[in-house]
């Protein structure tokens, strides 16, 4: 499934000659044993473009990243950074800088140490690092933390230290492994606003690593889903969710209706499926099927409806609550029929690879 | 429910008075904890050490052996002012240093090796060799190492048949930092393992990300955060060497004399 054009992504200002990718991947392969880390990657990621490695645990989204960053070998393939070939460079040599998922800040040093450790290595100005440690220090709003050691700071201030500690050296490719994992969903939400914004203001192409479906829509610009060592599909957030290409796609992104009628598989989103009741007309062009409902759940801003249609498959339609939710409440164990657009229902790419697993049907965050 | 309520019933009664002390006072706990240790570490330890330090303020009559328990400095006067003390002082307390910063450079590249390198297995294989020798007496290592060290020894053996003129290191003070050195070893080795063990390899992974070599990033990250156990390790070596007297009199010569002989014959002396 390679993807090597550079569709979506508008040609730099001045467009002369084409400029090099940030990244691209050949055939990249690395097994551990008889496990397959990564098996065959090929991908390309733009200058500038926050792009995220989406998938499961296992899936080899890690694997690829530290590939990248050079902390693991690949067993065959080719890597290039800004058009050079890294592939054998260690990577104390690669433009790349990370973000570890447990920080991996270094405990006996204060957070400004901490940030201008490469600058130092590298042999940068005391002066020019003192500034240059500053403004990330802003950067990350840690303004007044930079004499506190690692085990005085709260969580969320570890991860903008990590962040800050990387962005600073302004790598060619910042490399970000699943840096939100470990915070609680507010501030994982306002985290994910925050890396956004930095990306926008240093312009540093980011890959991003997670299994967190939402977060990968919420981020990036393009996404690319993996699963069992092979990205399944790539493309912008809207892409993904609304024309899947194949089953484990469908499933791990959002919550996946499937159902099969005259030979065709397809997806509905739960969004796109209207509630009729006794009264209710279906607008013209609309497909209906009668079933039952099973359950309602209230989630807060919109309502869970479980339905089994009488051909057999559980559907799950989802309502806004844009008025009181009483009312909806009550329709737990009626007859009804689901109605849906044919344009909102996406057929399935038919010559799957047979080992993608269709994944359950809601795929929310594992850890 | 009944079956709750009977449960919830017998749970109640059966609620001890020593629980709900433990549970309302919670310092009684590690008060019943420390209490034996510290009887003993304060009643033997410290009372006995204290006991011998007084003792250090009085005399002993060189007729009748017996102790004068008169207050003066005399003792102290003595170990300063006599040119032999000093002597014993500053050889016991250089050799032991040195024994100490021996250990340290030979310690902490087996322990990173032992830590950061070396695969599951090996790290077991390395570690019982490392204790192994402990498990030999004390003596009978020193025996070895005279063996070793003797004008007629394996080492002069092994000089001559290649060519070289014998070292004649036996019963010096080169002897004794050569077998204090490694009779130590391993009370270096496995502090400087264990703090070693606990850096965890994503530091290194992060140091080499933002440019540093592999020295470099020993030399910044790990050495810094190994010091505790390097640390610990120089207590160990350089005090059992400080108080050491076996191993002067085995493998040391006329001018190897440590603290520790001369307690040993002082304490013969006032028997």
């Amino acid at each position: 499934m390679a993807v090597k054009s550079k569709e979506a992504k508008p040609e730099a200002a001045g467009g002369q000659s084409p400029h090099p990718a940030a990244l691209r991947l050949h055939g990249v392969r690395k097994n551990y044993g008889h496990v397959v880390g990564v098996d065959g990657v090929d991908l390309t990621v733009d200058e500038g473009e926050f792009f995220t490695l989406l998938g499961p645990s296992g899936s080899g989204k890690t694997t690829l990243l530290r590939l990248i960053a050079g902390f693991e070998r690949p067993d065959a393939g080719r890597i290039e950074l800004g058009g050079r070939d890294v592939t054998s460079m260690p990577p104390h040599l690669r433009e790349t800088n990370t973000v570890f998922q447990d920080y991996a800040l270094f405990p006996h040093m204060t957070v400004g140490e901490n940030i201008g450790y490469g600058l130092r290595v590298k042999g940068v100005p005391a002066a020019e690092r003192r500034e240059r440690v500053e403004r990330a220090v802003r950067m990350v709003r840690l303004v007044g933390l930079d004499k506190r050691r690692p085990n005085q700071l709260s969580g969320g201030q570890r991860q903008r230290v990590a962040l800050a500690r990387a962005v600073v050296n302004e790598p060619e490719v910042l490399l970000l492994d699943e840096p939100l994992g470990a915070l609680d969903l507010k501030l994982r939400q306002e985290m994910q606003l925050e890396l956004k914004r930095i990306q926008k203001q240093v312009g540093i192409t980011f890959i991003y690593v997670t299994h967190d479906q939402e977060e990968a829509l919420t981020m990036s610009d393009r996404v690319a889903v993996m699963a069992n060592g092979r990205i399944e599909q790539i493309g912008p957030p809207l892409e993904l969710y609304e024309r899947p290409a194949t089953e484990f796609v469908a499933g791990f992104i959002g919550i996946s209706n499937l159902l099969t009628r005259d030979g065709i598989k397809f997806v509905v989103r739960p969004e796109k499926l209207h509630i009729l009741l006794e009264e209710d007309s279906p607008e013209p062009g609309m497909t209906v099927e009668p079933g039952v409902v099973e359950q309602v759940i209230y989630v807060g801003q919109s309502t869970r409806f479980n339905v089994r249609l009488d051909q057999g498959e559980p559907l799950v339609a989802v309502r806004q609550n844009t008025e009181a939710a009483d009312e909806a409440l009550q329709i737990g164990g009626r007859r009804i029929r689901l109605a849906w657009a044919p344009e909102h229902t996406y057929v399935l790419d038919q010559q799957q690879e047979p080992d993608a697993k269709p994944a359950s049907v809601e795929n929310t965050k594992e850890k | 429910m009944a079956v709750t309520d009977a449960g919830r019933l017998r749970k109640n009664r059966g609620a001890a008075p020593l629980q709900t002390l433990l549970w309302r006072w919670p310092w009684v706990r590690p008060a019943l904890l420390l209490t034996p240790p510290l009887a003993w570490f304060v009643l033997v330890y410290l009372t006995s050490l204290v006991l011998l330090l007084i003792t250090a303020f009085w005399t002993i009559d060189t007729f009748t052996t017996q102790i004068v328990q008169v207050w003066n400095l005399d003792n102290f006067r003595i170990i300063l002012t006599e040119p032999a003390y000093r002597l014993i002082i500053g050889r016991t307390v250089g050799i032991a240093a040195l024994v100490t910063v021996t250990d340290g450079l030979l310690a902490f590249p087996f322990a990173y090796y032992m830590a950061k390198v070396a695969s599951r297995r090996t790290q077991t294989i390395l570690f019982a060799a490392v204790l192994l020798p402990l498990w030999a007496s004390y003596l009978a290592r020193v025996y070895a190492w005279i063996l070793i060290l003797n004008h007629s020894g394996i080492l002069n053996w092994s000089l001559q048949s290649i060519g070289l003129p014998p070292a004649n290191i036996g019963y010096t003070n080169t002897a004794m930092w050569l077998v204090f050195s490694y009779i130590w070893l391993p009370f270096m080795i496995i502090p400087t393992y264990a703090a070693l063990e606990r850096v965890p390899d994503s530091l290194l992974e992060a140091a080499a990300d933002l440019g540093a070599r592999r020295w470099r990033a020993v030399l910044d990250i790990v050495v810094p955060l190994a010091i505790p156990g390097v640390v610990a390790g120089s207590i160990f070596t350089f005090s059992l060497t400080l108080g050491d007297y076996i191993t002067p009199i085995l493998v040391g010569g006329a001018g190897s004399t440590f603290i520790g002989n001369v307690v040993y014959i002082g304490a013969f002396e006032a028997l």
